[in-house]
């Protein structure tokens, strides 16, 4: 893997990423040999400002049709910016893009650190993730995945060859937390660290890794009339991302009392519980199903 | 003890969303008027006026448009001409004194409870601008004894009224409730409830107060404002080269003392505490204090006496 980009800032006010990238950019880490490093700034104007986004949010911008959509002078900032970094990256689904494209995120979610991508296959994503765990003593590490088809995968990620985001969880939007800053910066050093390795020919052991498939979304209970929510969620689930939700366990508590429970009919792992940024989107947690998948070894071909 | 005779509160005004992403206040007004839809002005002991400060704000979940509106209550502000092209906050403002105030006049509302959250380990903090208003104070007091399950404290600005810039200096007894830690843009059950509870004691105690309960005065203590502390910053951007050191992030009225840890750099060095006076550190890692240039502020501890009150009987 000869190409790998770590982007931070791609919500701007997600700080521990925006930090990061600052960070390497100025102790110039970019060009640790066998593999160049592109260290960038995914949305500044969004940086500059602290807010999520300036008109749209980013990292809904890299579907195929969004990165072919014709943009001008009048296109949201976000469509113009994914289609810039889809030149500089990719281009998405081509030979010429990035080899791995880490994309660092915060959740104000209790949910440790998070691989985020779209494949359940892909072994190099899978491989890193197992090598987080096995090195990183005092932060989860989980490996979470959306299972959409390429074309329609809508996040920075999915521009490179292989991709992911990698979530740190919990800090508020706007706060850098120093321990949530260093197990960001601890991930990014391993992962870079185990693409040297496996460039410099080290074989790495299959085994299994737990993936987290997203199921669904649920959404807070809210007044018809005016769409405001009625509850929040309750403190048996608030900060317990990855733990089993029964059917019958509690999820919300009305701002006047009430439990409402988990009405679905499978146990299913909630994660992204009470995160800032998908009020708007309707999404008060969301469930997936976890299951174990075998990874074969894997080796680079350093035969030349 | 001798007790000081006060006047009977007629209302109260309670006042979420002076920062439209301070969710809880929001909220809980939000549920105060649904309660009064159901149950009409018996929903409460006592008058109660419920507002939300903010709408705009609120409705874009931001914590202003055009200016904190937490700092448009100073006299200077409220007595200044109002344009088409004034701060959309500064208008609010003068509405809201028209509504609660006039500000430092005798049609002012009795006391206004302004609703607030921090990302900062507060707990229950309650917020005055004088050490001398036993009403608040002894409002204080009672909440510290009926509120268990996190820690009740009070803190003191020390302002003069008419230079007070926050909504709560508007009535003639005001503080401020703040509770943390919450994300903004963020509603936890559990904060949500602390806020509540601080909210239904304060009605009780105006309510029982109003009645002839005698409450006993005494010590108690407070921590009184004394400066702020802002981050280790680049020369040139001025952006942030530090956070929080691992040591302090959470410890809200600590005992800062000289050579504890402060700051932890980007780049791994850690940054200490030089004074020689320990002092208390608050408001640890605030939001919204990153562009205000503030991490965290200090407090000295103090202990305040406050009489014996009752209401005074007609």
């Amino acid at each position: 893997m000869s190409r790998v980009a770590v982007c931070g800032g791609t919500h701007g006010n997600e700080l521990s990423g925006i930090y990061l990238v600052r960070e390497r950019l100025k102790r110039r880490e970019d060009g640790i040999e066998p593999v160049s490093v592109v260290t960038l700034m995914s949305n500044p104007r969004a940086v500059q400002l602290c807010v999520r986004y300036v008109e749209t949010d980013l990292n809904r911008c890299f579907t195929r049709a969004a990165l072919s959509a014709p943009v001008s002078e009048h296109s949201p900032y976000e469509m113009i910016r994914s289609q810039e970094l889809n030149a500089l990256l990719g281009p998405k689904g081509s030979a010429q893009a990035v080899d791995l494209l880490c994309d660092l995120h915060n959740t104000t979610a209790n949910t440790g650190l998070c691989l985020i991508t779209h494949s359940d296959r892909d072994w190099i994503c899978l491989h890193i993730c197992k090598h987080l765990q096995r090195e990183m003593a005092s932060t989860p590490v989980r490996y979470v995945h959306f299972d959409i088809p390429l074309d329609e995968a809508y996040s920075l990620d999915s521009v490179g060859k292989h991709g992911f985001a990698m979530e740190v969880g919990p800090q508020p939007h706007g706060v850098v937390r120093s321990v949530i800053f260093s197990a960001m910066q601890e991930g990014v050093q391993l992962m870079l660290d185990w693409i040297c390795q496996f460039n410099s020919g080290t074989l790495f052991e299959g085994g299994s890794v737990d993936v987290f498939t997203m199921v669904k979304n649920i959404d807070y209970p809210r007044d018809p009339r005016t769409h405001m929510i009625t509850a929040a969620v309750h403190p048996d689930l608030q900060d317990r991302d990855f733990c089993l939700l029964h059917p019958g366990d509690p999820m919300f508590l009305s701002f006047s009392g009430e439990t409402l429970r988990y009405k679905g009919k499978e146990a299913l792992y909630p994660f992204f519980i009470n995160e800032a940024a998908y009020y708007e989107k309707g999404v008060a947690l969301s469930l997936a199903r976890k299951r174990r998948v075998e990874i074969p070894s894997v080796r680079s071909d350093t035969r030349r | 003890m001798a007790s000081a005779f006060l006047p009977a509160l007629g209302r109260l005004a309670v006042c979420g969303g002076t920062h439209g992403n301070e969710l809880s206040g929001v909220y809980l007004v939000q549920e105060m008027e649904r309660q009064r839809k159901e149950k009409g002005d018996g929903a409460w002991p006592i008058p109660v006026t419920t507002v939300l400060s903010n709408p705009r704000a609120v409705k874009e979940c931001r914590r202003y448009i055009d200016t904190d509106m937490n700092r448009c209550f100073s006299r200077a502000m409220l007595s200044s001409p109002i344009t088409d092209s004034s701060p959309y906050e500064l208008q609010r403002a003068q509405e809201l004194n028209n509504l609660l105030g006039p500000k430092e006049s005798a049609d002012a509302i009795d006391m206004i409870c302004d609703l607030h959250n921090t990302t900062s380990n507060m707990g229950l903090t309650l917020i005055h601008y004088t050490s001398s208003d036993w009403v608040t104070l002894h409002i204080c007091k009672y909440l510290q004894t009926k509120i268990t399950k996190v820690p009740v404290r009070v803190l003191v600005l020390d302002f003069q009224i008419s230079d007070a810039y926050s909504s709560d200096s508007v009535s003639k007894h005001g503080f401020t409730i703040e509770v943390g830690p919450q994300p903004h843009g963020v509603v936890r059950a559990d904060i949500y409830f602390i806020m509540k509870e601080a909210v239904d004691m304060t009605i009780d105690w105006i309510h029982k107060f109003n009645s002839g309960t005698v409450f006993e005065g005494g010590d108690m203590e407070a921590f009184k404002f004394i400066k702020s502390i802002d981050y280790p910053r680049d020369p040139e951007t001025r952006t942030l080269t530090a956070a929080i050191h691992p040591q302090l992030q959470d410890r809200d009225f600590c005992l800062l003392k000289r050579g504890d840890p402060l700051f932890l750099s980007f780049s791994g060095e850690t940054v200490k505490y030089e004074e020689e006076e320990p002092l208390h550190p608050f408001f640890i890692n605030e939001c919204a204090y990153y562009e205000k240039g503030m991490a965290f502020h200090l407090a000295k501890r103090l202990t305040l006496t406050i009489p014996t009150v009752q209401v005074q009987k007609h």
